[in-house]
């Protein structure tokens, strides 16, 4: 079974394989190193005249890759650490994102944006943070975090060979030793992937084989979605509480499949939702989630929830940052209070 | 194409175009803002009259005159300026953001020098010969991303030439109290030749820049060409601080316009003219009767 790791690497492989447009951009990403954390590994061995390693510059390879991009080619712009994307922001928002629709709809700019995210490494306030919820409201950028589970690779070079773009993609660390799970590989459940017409950012759904029907609905993405899973499963066994897990792998709104057609629909059956994240909370992925529940349900949703980080930066010390970051724990308990109401 | 005519009658277009802007401005079939090109002519021509087709323009807040001696249409920029669905960007962009053909504008000031870099290098990865002209004035010399697409430009070898137009005022910030340092050092520093000139004369400009963008075509990389200039209009419209003394100093020794139309005789220069204040007035009377978009983003 790859990891989530291996697949990403594949998925980026395959995209260099089937379209000779396809650049790298980036910080440390020459073998032997192959990356921070050895995504891009062996691509600067392969094709060595389409990969730039760079300097410390992420405003300007985010720039770069904006040109590169209006004029045909397709970069991928690895950003080390997810922190350092706000040193792209003025790019993505006053240009990538513009481009396409500033000018009347007469270019594209296929472009993606890859970057580990997320904390439990103890790497402190700046190198640990869930940040993509300052990017979900972007108009016209599409936001995929991949969970986990079916084929993380897959989606990114989805990403890369045929979004129109721009895109960024959000990988958190802790997912990259993670297996890539199939149905067979988590027998305690069903899973389920869903795909929707004209979208190709798969979802997925899962369930504890042979339960009864869930009560609550459980939204969830990345790194969140382990620990959803594994809330499941304490729930199913120690509360009798059986709970649905639907994992999207695109996050931004609006133009989201996964929330019209499966969360949505979901939560209409279950009337109980909790959204789980790793960023904080206040006005985030979980807040935009449940107001586009309540907006459409109103009465019918009777309790929702959100687990979310402490709104505070991200501490060091392994205890500390435990306590700031939503852990397992934190999900049952949230339940079990939807649950009963 | 570089005879004097030609040159006068790109200067004089611009020109023109221009001065209808401002004067139209109160009428209120303009709205929203603009940034006048006026004084500044003689780079815009001078520079772009070397450009092959294929060739890539990256322009900024002020790129009227840009867009207008790249090529562009008369009538489709007054439409932008209008509002009108007909105009370069269908309405959505106005004044500062433009694209026709592989002309670019962006109003965020720094923000098209990485993109210029990545438009540069995709046309040398690509193989198609290409250069790319990025101008910027003094006012983004302050944009720190500027430096990194330089460092870039010059590592990766991008076929790109930076066109730094000094008019010496950033919106009312004069360059004294905005620019430390040396201009030509700022790019010197990063490996990348410059050249710098103080003119208004479009016969001083074409020749160095031809040289930089032949020196380009035959060995791909940065260069830059700074043009110290005169703005004789507002930054926007009506916000000049500065003393109506200076600007009519400007006026009467640094006008491209005049400076080359004294190489016509009158005839000429009056043909040259009265065609252009046609084909102005023309372009602007077919956009204004030409209909508002729909509600619709």
């Amino acid at each position: 079974m790859p990891t989530v790791l291996d697949s990403l690497n594949a998925g980026l492989h395959r995209a260099f394989a089937e379209d000779e447009r396809v650049l790298l951009l980036g910080e440390d990403i020459l073998d032997p190193y192959g990356g921070a954390f050895k995504v891009p590994r062996g691509l600067a061995t392969q094709y060595p005249a389409r990969v730039f390693t760079s300097p410390v510059s992420e405003a300007g390879l985010a720039g770069m890759a904006g040109g590169l991009a209006l004029r045909g080619l397709k970069p991928v712009v690895e950003i080390m650490f997810g922190d350092f994307l706000m040193l792209t922001a003025d790019q993505l928002l006053n240009s990538i994102t513009k481009f396409g629709w500033m000018y009347g709809g007469q270019v594209d700019v296929p472009l993606v944006i890859r970057t580990p995210m997320g904390g439990r490494r103890g790497y402190g306030p700046t190198h640990s943070q869930t940040i993509e919820k300052h990017f979900l409201g972007v108009p016209g950028l599409t936001v995929l975090a991949p969970a986990a589970l079916g084929n993380p690779g897959a989606l990114l070079a989805d990403a890369i060979l045929n979004d129109p773009g721009p895109v960024l993609f959000v990988e958190n660390k802790l997912l990259y030793l993670e297996p890539a799970r199939a149905a067979s590989d988590l027998p305690e459940f069903e899973l389920t992937p869903h795909t929707f017409p004209g979208d190709y950012a798969p979802a997925y759904s899962l369930r504890i084989s042979g339960a009864p029907p869930p009560t609550v609905t459980i939204a969830a993405y990345g790194y969140a979605a382990e620990l959803a899973r594994k809330a499941a499963l304490l729930l199913a066994y120690e509360h009798e509480i059986f709970v649905e897990v639907l994992v999207p792998t695109r996050i931004s709104f609006p133009g989201n499949a996964y929330f019209d057609n499966l969360l949505l629909p979901a939560v209409q059956r279950t009337g109980r939702l909790l959204a789980v994240e790793e960023g904080t909370a206040a006005l985030g992925w979980g807040a935009e989630v449940l107001a586009r529940v309540a907006e459409t349900l109103g009465s019918n949703l009777r309790a929702a929830g959100r687990v979310a980080a402490e709104d505070t930066p991200i501490p060091a010390s392994t205890p500390m940052e435990d306590a700031a970051l939503p852990q397992a724990g934190d999900i049952v308990r949230e339940v079990i209070r939807i649950a009963s109401r | 194409m570089h005879d004097h005519p030609t040159l006068y009658r790109g200067l004089y277009r611009i020109r023109r175009f221009e001065e209808t802007v401002l004067n139209e401005f109160s009428s209120g079939v303009f709205y929203g803002t603009t940034h006048t090109y006026i004084g500044e002519e003689a780079d815009a021509v001078g520079v772009l009259a070397h450009l092959h087709p294929g060739d890539v323009v990256f322009s900024n807040h002020r790129c009227h005159g840009h867009f207008i001696a790249y090529g562009g249409y008369l009538r489709a920029l007054f439409a932008e300026l209008m509002g009108k669905a007909s105009g370069v960007s269908g309405g959505r962009g106005g004044s500062q953001h433009i694209h026709w053909k592989d002309f670019y504008s962006n109003g965020i000031l720094g923000s098209t020098t990485p993109a210029a870099a990545g438009a540069a290098l995709a046309e040398k990865l690509k193989g198609t010969g290409a250069v790319t002209v990025c101008f910027i004035g003094d006012g983004t010399l302050g944009e720190g991303v500027l430096y990194e697409s330089l460092n870039m430009a010059a590592l990766w070898g991008a076929p790109v030439l930076y066109v730094v137009e000094d008019n010496r005022i950033a919106q009312t910030t004069p360059i004294e109290l905005a620019l430390a340092g040396s201009i030509p050092a700022r790019f010197e520093a990063f490996g990348i030749p410059a050249r710098e000139l103080d003119t208004s004369d479009v016969l001083e400009v074409l020749p160095v820049a031809g040289e930089l963008l032949d020196a380009i075509r035959a060995e791909p990389g940065p260069r830059a060409l700074i043009l110290h200039t005169c703005r004789f209009g507002p930054h926007s419209k009506g916000d000049d601080t500065r003393p109506a003394e200076l600007v009519e100093k400007m006026r009467a020794e640094r006008d491209p316009v005049k400076i080359h139309g004294a190489r016509l005789d009158d005839a000429t220069r009056k043909a040259v003219e009265t065609e252009v204040d046609a084909e102005v007035a023309t372009a602007f009377a077919a956009a204004k009767a030409e209909p508002m978009p729909e509600g619709t983003p």
